[in-house]
C-alpha cells in the first residue's frame, strides 16, 4: 500500500516535471507544475503510513491510553497541509503573472518571449 | 533535438534516484520519538482531540504564523498584479443569469457560509479547521461571483475582515506569552473537558481567526481575478 | 478486506496516471484543466486510504475546487480579451 501510493506520486512527479519541460503555452506550464505538485504531497503522506494503524485522532475508536500503539504519524500530515495551501497561493501568482504577460505581448507561447536573450 | 535528449537525460536520471529511494525504503514498525510524544502528551497537555490541529495551532504554531503570512502576501500581490488601470466601466456585458442560478444561488450561500462555520469551530473535534473551512467559505463567495458578475464587491470590508482576523490572531498570541507558557501556548483559557466544543483552551478561537482571515484571502483574490481587466 | 483496499487503490493510481497523462497530451486547454482537476480529487480519495482525513478535506477544498476555479476564471479573461 505505502509502495503502490509512492510509486504513484514518483510517477506524477516526473509527468509533471516532463509536461513543464516540453510544453510551450504558458498555461500547460502551470497545469503540469499543478500535477508535480499533486505527486509530492501523495509521497510525503505515504510516508507517514504505517500497517495496521488509524487517522491520529481520538474517539471512540482510539481512546486516550493506547494512542501511542494505534495511531500513524501525525507530522507528515501537519506538513502536508500547509504545503497544499502554499502551493494553492504560488499557482495563483503564476496565473496573475501569466495573465499580466499575455496583456503585454497578445501571446502565450513561451518562445516568442526573448527579451532577456542575448 | 538537443532539448529533447536532455530532457529526457533529466527525466531518466531523476527516474533513477527515485527507483532507488523507493527500493531502499522500509516502513517504521512503532512510532518514531516526535510521533509518540505528540500522541502521548495531547490528551494531557492541550486538551485537543485532534492530534494534528494540535500540532498545527500549538506545538508548530509559529510555522503557521508563517503560512498565513505567505497567503497574505500572495492576495496583495496578485490585488497589485491584477490592479486596474483606471477606473471607468466595465466594457464587458455579461447577460444576466438564469433564474436557476438565482434561486439556488440565494438558498445555498447561506448554508455553505454555515457548513465553512462548522468545519472550522469544531477544529479540535472532528478533521476539519481553519485551512479547510476558509476554503469553503470562498466557495460560497464563488457562486456569488457566478451568479452576478457585475457586482462590485467592497474590497474594504473584506481588506477590513482580513485586518482585523490577522491582528487579532497575533494578539492571542502575544497573550500565550503573558498569561501561559510561550508564543500561541493556548492554555491561558480553561482545558475543560476532553471532547467537548468548550474543550482544549484558546483554541477555537485560534483556528476561527484563522479560518476567517483564510477565506477573506482566498475570497478577495477570486475577486481580485474577476475584476481584472485592461484599461 | 486488505485485498479489497489493495484493488482499489491501484485503480486509483492506475486512473491519475492516465489522467495526468491526458492533462499534458491533450489538444484543448480547458480538458487539460479538467483533467488536473480530476487527478487532485482521485489524491483526495488516495489520502483518505492512507489514514489522512485532514489532508483529504484540505485537498478536495483546495486543490481540486479553488485551483480549477482560478484557471478557469483566468482563461476565461484570456480568451475575452483575444475577442476584441
Amino acid at each position: 500500500m505505502i509502495y503502490i501510493a509512492m510509486a504513484t506520486g514518483f510517477i506524477l512527479v516526473l509527468m509533471g516535471l516532463y509536461g513543464a519541460l516540453t510544453n510551450s503555452n504558458i498555461l500547460r506550464m502551470i497545469v503540469s507544475f499543478t500535477i508535480a505538485n499533486t505527486g509530492v504531497n501523495i509521497v510525503l503522506v505515504a510516508v507517514g503510513y504505517m500497517h495496521g494503524r488509524t487517522a491520529p485522532i481520538l474517539d471512540k475508536t482510539v481512546s486516550v491510553a493506547e494512542a501511542s500503539a494505534k495511531v500513524i504519524d501525525p507530522v507528515p500530515q501537519a506538513l502536508v497541509l500547509t504545503a497544499i495551501v502554499i502551493g494553492l497561493g504560488v499557482t495563483t501568482l503564476m496565473l496573475a503573472y501569466a495573465y499580466r504577460l499575455y496583456i503585454t505581448k497578445g501571446t502565450l507561447d513561451i518562445a516568442k518571449f526573448t527579451e532577456l536573450k542575448w | 533535438m538537443i532539448k529533447r535528449l536532455s530532457v529526457s537525460l533529466i527525466l531518466a536520471s531523476l527516474g533513477l534516484i527515485f527507483v532507488a529511494l523507493l527500493l531502499g525504503y522500509s516502513p517504521d514498525e512503532e512510532l518514531n520519538v516526535t510521533g509518540r510524544y505528540y500522541a502521548e502528551h495531547t490528551a494531557e497537555d492541550i486538551g485537543a482531540a485532534n492530534i494534528v490541529t494540535a500540532i498545527i495551532v500549538t506545538y508548530r504554531g509559529l510555522d503557521t504564523l508563517g503560512e498565513v503570512t505567505v497567503l497574505f502576501l500572495t492576495a496583495s500581490i496578485v490585488g497589485l498584479v491584477l490592479a486596474r488601470q483606471s477606473k471607468n466601466t466595465p466594457t464587458i456585458q455579461a447577460e444576466p443569469a438564469g433564474e436557476l442560478l438565482n434561486i439556488g444561488s440565494r438558498l445555498l450561500v447561506p448554508l455553505i457560509l454555515i457548513l465553512g462555520a462548522y468545519v472550522f469551530i469544531n477544529g479540535h473535534l472532528t478533521p476539519g479547521g481553519g485551512f479547510q473551512g476558509g476554503a469553503i467559505i470562498a466557495s460560497a463567495t464563488l457562486l456569488m461571483l457566478l451568479t452576478d458578475p457585475m457586482r462590485r464587491f467592497s474590497h474594504r470590508l473584506i481588506a477590513i475582515i482580513e485586518s482585523i482576523a490577522g491582528l487579532f490572531f497575533v494578539t492571542i498570541g502575544l497573550l500565550g506569552i503573558f498569561l501561559a507558557g510561550g508564543f500561541l501556548d493556548n492554555r491561558f483559557m480553561p482545558i475543560g473537558e476532553f471532547g467537548s466544543l468548550f474543550s482544549a483552551g484558546a483554541i477555537p478561537i485560534i483556528y476561527s481567526l484563522i479560518g476567517l482571515k483564510v477565506g477573506a484571502e482566498f475570497s478577495s483574490m477570486l475577486v481580485s481575478l474577476s475584476e481584472a481587466e485592461d484599461s | 478486506m486488505n485485498t479489497l483496499l489493495f484493488a482499489m487503490s491501484i485503480l486509483l493510481s492506475l486512473a491519475m496516471i492516465g489522467a495526468a497523462f491526458v492533462a499534458i497530451r491533450v489538444k484543448r486547454i480547458s480538458m487539460a484543466i479538467l483533467a488536473a482537476g480530476l487527478v487532485s480529487l482521485l489524491a483526495s480519495v488516495l489520502f483518505l486510504f492512507l489514514a489522512a482525513p485532514d489532508v483529504a478535506m484540505t485537498e478536495a477544498a483546495i486543490g481540486s475546487g479553488l485551483t480549477t476555479f482560478l484557471f478557469f476564471f483566468v482563461l476565461a479573461r484570456i480568451r475575452g480579451e483575444k475577442r476584441d
